[in-house]
């Protein structure tokens, strides 16, 4: 397509001799004139991204994804996603002769016999591995610097979604070569179906079309893999973006950046070079790890048999938090009623599992409604001046980060010479406790650190120089904070909480009642920023500020 | 049947007994019964018998035993509180335990911990032969069954099956309860590999020859030492550790290098 344009242009160019700006110019026009792009290009190509590392984490997420879809295709023009039984004869001589499904068998092939095959395996899962734990960051990110505030609420759920079907998306591919590592996946995930009471074992017969393991999962979640997941991403990834384009860029706070602007540097040229280039490097990482470090070696597993079970089996780690929580929930925690076993250690770590997701994917609207904030916001906050919110963050971190953990209990134990219990009920301990822990930590650092900012922007940095007076009194000389900083440092919006009001029959709500108390909790404790007034009076009491000339 | 059949069979063994060649036959059976019986128990004693049938070894042994390990195990090897009597574990398990530096026990824990070896082979060889002239146990095993020449795929099959639960599928090694675990196999001699599996050290179980061949036994070491002796092919194994390995690397190394790349790149140009 493209060579065929150029070469058209370039005849074009040939006939119309007087044209001048070379060879680019008459590309461009040949195209605008035929498809009116340069609207679009004037638009797009002016549009300003702010220049921090932290807004290239969701970059690295989408280009981790293209490195994905191109590694996959290549995978999908050998792989076989079927469960018949063959009889292995390549090139590894320690399944030499064994039987396997085709799937395990054409992964067995691709990593041995096809020529880049091994490569391009490790690149797809390595990058796999990216692109969730750069989707995590990306989150992180946006979480802590309150990016999801209106107008951004939709976004965050879209890009929450995202992550969910990227784990999805890591977990139907993990299962595919059907060796004995994604095989016990497969089982545990067939156990906590089944641990769903009453419909569980009808759902997991549904799925599997029979008894575990049948012959029909592979095939299925191939489907998902390679169409269903991957289109529905592709979609999500368009309306994410696309909202970025229609919301601008956040930024954060600095001199000049106010809710009305974006301070940096427009798209074309300069972002557009950056970020192209940027792709290249993460795939060149990816390309270096790919080439130098083992994953997931199907070989070693061997084919899947529904008896052993190697030690040290986990899943990937995006789904670790999962295999985690099951791995603390205390045992015999199953009851029989009715002639049916309910399996509440199984069921129950659904049911908080789920609840946490649901809890971040709408957390927007439920600190929303705390605050009743509804300004646009497109000023980032620093995490120390939302002290609150940064506090549930640590708490959700440390419970996520405890479960975990969970999930390499063992690899804890054997490597850390400690024993399996010690570190379950450590463990356990910390993914009840350490939430609260971490929220009472982190609120009172946060307020700690405004409390700094306010003493800097009122009495500047201590500069360690001290100076007689006149009256022959001693004083340490302070050196104020410029413009540009103290801007940074004053900027935030102070909330303070909701006061509880009647409403027009002169009523008090139960749901208001709770919110005002969600406000107190929320906002009880803060520090103001420094206001002008403030500023003023400290600078005119402050004789330091003559400094030595 | 049988009714019809009898005489007949009576009337064959009648007319064998009393062939002329008959007495010749039952020697000639004898001598190949006593010879064989002969044979195959030295054979399977070859190794230990090169030490263990001078009495002089044993009583070397004795002396290694009384100074080094009656503290625990009791001075006639009859066992105490401290450490499980030494009668009948053969000459094999001595040559496990203190061929590997786990006996003499550093101190006393969840499980004996591999260690510097400390007796030479001469002093493990006699400590063994005095063991095992205590009573019958398993034997050291012979070396044909050590040369890693088996089948590597039926080796890899019953490891998967047998040991993996424990071992890890790499032999990387596992946890076990209360702070014991399945140690890593790599740098494991051969013959070390096939005395565990023969006499079940620390927590491990004893797999007999009822429950694994000697000829399967040497299918699991010869899988055992390709995994050794082959590199993995998709390059450096992160410990053979699995997921675990794989996620904190990419969090650790990947994610770093991504992100110090993107500070990179938005540093302010000078």
């Amino acid at each position: 397509m493209t060579t065929l344009t150029t070469r058209e242009s370039a005849e074009d160019q040939a006939v119309g001799a007087k044209k001048t700006g070379g060879f680019t110019a008459a590309a461009a026009n040949y195209i605008d004139e035929r498809t009116s792009i340069s609207g679009a290009v004037k638009e797009l190509g002016r549009k300003i991204f702010p220049d921090h590392w932290s807004f290239l984490l969701g970059e690295v997420a989408l280009y981790s994804f293209v490195i994905i879809l191109l590694s996959g295709s290549f995978l999908t023009f050998f792989f076989q996603a079927s469960m018949a039984e063959v009889i292995y004869d390549g090139s590894y001589a320690p399944l030499k002769g064994i039987p396997m499904s085709a799937a395990m068998s054409s992964t067995m092939d691709i990593s041995f016999d096809i020529r880049g095959g091994l490569l391009m395996r490790q690149v797809h899962h390595w990058a796999a591995l990216l692109f969730v734990a750069s989707i995590g960051l990306h989150m992180l990110r946006i979480y802590f610097t309150g990016a999801f505030r209106k107008p951004r609420e939709l976004n965050w759920v879209i890009g929450f979604v995202l992550f969910i079907l990227a784990m999805a998306e890591g977990f139907t591919g993990y299962s595919l070569p059907d060796d004995l590592l994604s095989g016990n996946g497969l089982r545990i995930i067939d156990g906590l179906i089944k641990g769903i009471p009453v419909a569980g074992t009808w759902v997991s017969f549904l799925l599997f079309g029979g008894e575990f393991p049948g012959t029909d999962i592979v095939g299925r979640l191939y489907s998902l893999h390679i169409l269903l997941l991957p289109a529905i991403i592709v979609a999500l990834i368009a309306m994410h973006l696309l909202f970025v384009v229609v919301h601008k860029h956040t930024q954060y706070p600095a001199a000049g950046h106010t809710n009305q602007n974006v301070v940096g540097y427009p798209v074309l040229p300069v972002y557009a070079a950056k970020a192209g280039g940027f792709f290249f490097i993460v795939f060149g990482v990816v390309m270096l790890i790919a080439s130098f470090f083992t994953i997931n070696p199907i070989w070693n597993y061997g084919p899947y048999d529904p008896s052993p079970v190697s030690a040290g089996t986990q899943p990937d780690w995006y789904i670790g938090f999962a295999d985690g929580a099951m791995r603390l929930i205390p045992t015999g925690w199953e009851f029989v009623w009715l002639n049916h076993t309910y399996s509440l250690n199984i069921f129950l770590v659904l049911v908080v599992v789920g609840l946490f997701i649901v809890t971040v994917m709408i957390y927007p609207f439920i600190e929303g409604w705390i605050t009743g904030d509804k300004r646009e916001h497109h000023v980032l906050d620093r995490p120390r001046n939302a002290p609150t919110r940064t506090a549930i963050g640590a708490a959700g971190v440390t419970f996520y980060a405890s479960l975990w953990a969970a999930a390499s209990s063992d690899i804890m134990a054997t490597h850390f010479h400690l024993t399996m219990e010690g570190v379950i009920h450590t463990l356990q301990a910390t993914t009840l406790l350490g939430p609260f822990v971490a929220f009472f930590i982190a609120k009172r650092v946060c307020l700690a650190l405004q409390k700094k900012d306010r003493e800097i922007v009122l009495h500047g940095y201590e500069s360690g120089r001290i100076v007689r007076l006149p009256g022959g009194e001693f004083v340490e000389v302070h050196q104020p904070v410029d413009e540009y900083e103290r801007w940074k440092l004053v900027s935030y919006s102070d909330f303070k909480p909701l006061m509880l009001r009647p409403n027009a029959q002169g009523k008090i709500g139960a749901s208001e009642k709770i919110r005002a108390g969600l406000s107190r909790w929320f906002f009880e404790d803060r520090i103001t920023p420094v206001t002008q007034t403030e500023l003023n009076h400290a600078h005119g009491d402050h004789p330091a500020e003559i400094t030595d000339k | 049947m049988t009714t019809i059949k009898s005489p007949r069979a009576r009337r064959t063994r009648k007319t064998g007994r009393r062939h002329p060649l008959a007495s010749v036959a039952l020697i000639a059976i004898g001598l190949l019964f006593t010879g064989g019986a002969y044979v195959a128990f030295s054979s399977s004693t070859a190794v230990a018998t090169t030490d263990a049938s001078s009495q002089q070894t044993i009583a070397e042994g004795e002396k290694l035993f009384a100074a080094n390990c009656a503290t625990c195990h009791g001075l006639s090897a009859q066992g105490s509180s401290e450490g499980p009597s030494l009668i009948g574990v053969g000459a094999a398990s001595v040559d496990f335990q203190v061929g590997t530096g786990r006996m003499p026990m550093q101190m006393q824990g969840p499980q004996a911990q591999k260690k510097p070896v400390q007796f030479t082979t001469e002093q493990t060889a006699a400590l063994a032969a005095y063991v095992a002239s205590l009573a019958p146990g398993p034997a050291v095993p012979a070396a044909e069954l050590l040369d890693a020449a088996g089948n590597a795929a039926t080796g890899a099959e019953l490891f998967r099956i047998n040991c993996a639960m424990c071992h890890n599928v790499a032999g990387a090694g596992g946890a076990l309860t209360e702070g014991k675990f399945a140690p890593a196999i790599e740098n494991v001699s051969a013959q070390h590999i096939y005395e565990a599996m023969i006499t079940g050290p620390q927590n491990m179980p004893v797999f007999n020859d009822m429950n694994i061949t000697p000829e399967d036994k040497r299918d699991i070491i010869t899988y055992l030492k390709y995994v050794e002796d082959n590199p993995s092919p998709g390059g450096l194994a992160l410990g053979s550790l699995g997921p675990v390995a794989e996620g904190l690397f990419i969090w650790i190394f990947g994610l770093g290098a991504i992100v110090a790349l993107t500070v990179w790149i938005t540093a302010k140009s000078n």
